[in-house]
């Protein structure tokens, strides 16, 4: 009897932290929430920030290039050794453009692509965000009249919005690419069958699918990242933590998202 | 000019600044003064309405800060400056696109014409020739001084300064504390001079606000503040180790602490 006293006790503490935890979750869903809309509102109104727009747009896709290309690739190569080894035990190997295009467009285009962008540019993003508040940069901009939602965030936002559906047609391209050297070349498809297989099973739907995926993929990293930066505690570890914590919810909330999205819509 | 009402500041349990009265009059310097940590930042960001209060209003003019519009209190700050206590200069860009940043962002000034004020506004802090420095190549010293030609680059009509002469030679000390008094008497500015510099205080400020533990223990002018015959100030004035004042912040004597730690071993 006496020993139930302290298990109830571990449980109810427990269910306090998880209840204290949970309820965090949600107000951070909703401080970021806010934040994103507030920069939002900024696009509506003067001054404009084209320039800076431009400017990180240029910086995110430009820096993301090369990790998009060589994972787009390798992504691309190694869809079609498996596709192969799998189609050829059913004697269907004609179908491996179709199959390694459709994982693609539809799936690992936009979700690798994803990550790659959060671990090269998200990161810094979160960082960048850190210290300028740790070092009262964001505080020295308002004092100068400048709002950093509307410099700081919203340019970054809007760019990872746009860059990831680029850099994400540069992963299918290639990817597709380096599946058609590997299937054709290496493994000896015919090539006619490739092509004319993949053109015939992709569908607008397919594509327009992978847009929306990318879109909505980089509309959550620019707010997550920005978010998990502008927030983050004013301390050098506090910028550390906000960075590996970025990296961790924008990742899973990907995932997550992309499971959400293909089920109901795509 | 600015005045607070019963303004307060916690931070968690920390008291910053306890609920105070405060008036910056216009076109005079106003020193505040205290010991570290006796909430001199906390009222400053205060005033300037980077931090909102716990308790309390902040007025500038007629204005109710505390109270107004984000878009609004961005339009009064066009005519602010401050300078930080570690100079918060903008990484990305250099020296020169430091100090021609408000320039930039909020007038229409062909780019000659700003070349021309920002390097007017350096040689006033003696560092024409280092446009092209990022911050990350210039000492603390020197970037405190960007950081006093970027706060002062718009003529503005209130400045804050967060111990604009901590971190700097005598010499560089010397000529910053003139130029705000010189600025200050000639184009009738405002000035907030947060310092630690007793005797720079007391010789340029019109008025001086002295702080210790989130309270004003004593305001007046410089001469009300010599004279004064409370003995924390008298003893803050000439810098005097023993006093009212104690210089240790911990709560417990050092000896319990000692005694305890012993007796646990
Ligand atoms: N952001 C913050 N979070 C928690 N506590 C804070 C914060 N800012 C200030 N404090 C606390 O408030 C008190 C006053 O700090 P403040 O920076 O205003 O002192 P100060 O007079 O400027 O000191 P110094 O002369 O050393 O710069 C200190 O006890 C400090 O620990
Ligand atoms: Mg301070």
């Amino acid at each position: 009897m006496s020993a139930a006293i302290p298990v109830q006790h571990g449980i109810w503490r427990w269910l306090g932290a998880l209840g204290r935890r949970s309820l965090q979750a949600v107000q951070s869903v909703g401080d970021a929430a806010v934040l994103t809309l507030q920069a939002l509102g900024h696009l509506l109104r003067k001054p404009w920030q084209g320039r800076h727009f431009v400017l990180q747009l240029h910086a995110l896709g430009v820096g993301s290039l090369v990790i998009i290309l060589i994972t787009g690739a390798f992504t691309g190569m190694v869809l079609a050794l498996q596709g192969y080894y799998t189609l050829a035990k059913f004697g269907s190997e004609s179908l491996l453009g179709a199959g390694v295009a459709l994982s693609i467009i539809r799936e690992l285009g936009p979700v690798l692509g994803a990550f790659m962008v959060i671990g090269r540019a998200g990161s810094s993003i979160t960082a960048e965000i850190g210290i300028m508040r740790v070092t009262e940069q964001l505080d020295a901009l308002r004092m100068m009249a400048v709002n950093p939602r509307a410099r700081i965030i919203l340019p970054r936002i809007i760019a990872t919005m746009l860059a990831l559906p680029l850099l994400v047609a540069v992963f299918d391209v290639i990817g597709i690419g380096a599946g058609y050297v590997v299937g054709v070349e290496l493994l000896g498809v015919n090539p006619g069958a490739y092509i004319a297989e993949m053109t015939a099973k992709i569908t607008m739907h397919d594509i327009n699918g992978g847009w929306v995926k990318a879109i909505v993929f980089g509309f959550m990293i620019g707010s997550i990242c920005t978010w998990m930066g502008y927030r983050a505690e004013p301390s050098t570890e506090g910028v550390a933590r906000a960075t590996t914590r970025a990296v961790v919810v924008a990742s899973v909330s990907v995932l997550i998202v992309d499971y959400i999205l293909t089920s109901f819509f795509l | 000019m600015i005045r607070g009402e019963h303004l307060g500041k916690s931070f968690g349990d920390v008291v910053a600044v306890r609920p105070l009265d405060i008036h910056i009059p216009a076109h005079a310097v106003t020193a505040i003064m205290g010991g570290s940590g006796s909430g001199k930042t906390t009222l400053l960001r205060l005033l300037s309405g980077l931090e909102k209060p716990t308790c309390g209003h902040v007025w500038f003019g007629e204005e109710d800060i505390t109270a107004m519009s984000e878009q609004r209190l961005f339009k009064l700050r066009e005519q602010m400056g401050m300078v930080f206590q570690y100079s918060a200069l903008l990484n990305s860009l250099n020296v020169y696109d430091n100090v021609a940043f408000p320039l930039h962002e909020h007038t229409s000034l062909a780019e000659p014409v700003i070349r021309r004020v920002v390097s007017m506004k350096l040689e006033q802090v003696g560092l024409r020739g280092f446009e092209a420095l990022m911050p990350s190549e210039l000492s603390g010293g020197m970037a405190k001084r960007v950081a006093f030609a970027r706060a002062m680059v718009m003529d503005p009509a209130v400045v804050f300064f967060d111990e604009p002469t901590s971190g700097l030679d005598p010499i560089s000390a010397g000529v910053i504390t003139r130029l705000i008094h010189d600025t200050a008497s000639k184009v009738q500015m405002t000035a907030v001079v947060v310092t630690h510099d007793v005797q720079a205080g007391l010789s340029i400020a019109d008025h001086v606000i002295l702080m210790w533990q989130g309270e004003i223990i004593a305001r007046g002018t410089p001469e009300d503040i010599r004279n004064s015959t409370d003995a924390r100030v008298q003893q803050f004035v000439q810098g005097r180790p023993d006093g009212p004042i104690p210089f240790s912040r911990s709560t417990t004597p050092y000896i319990d602490d000692l005694l305890q730690a012993e007796m646990r071993a």
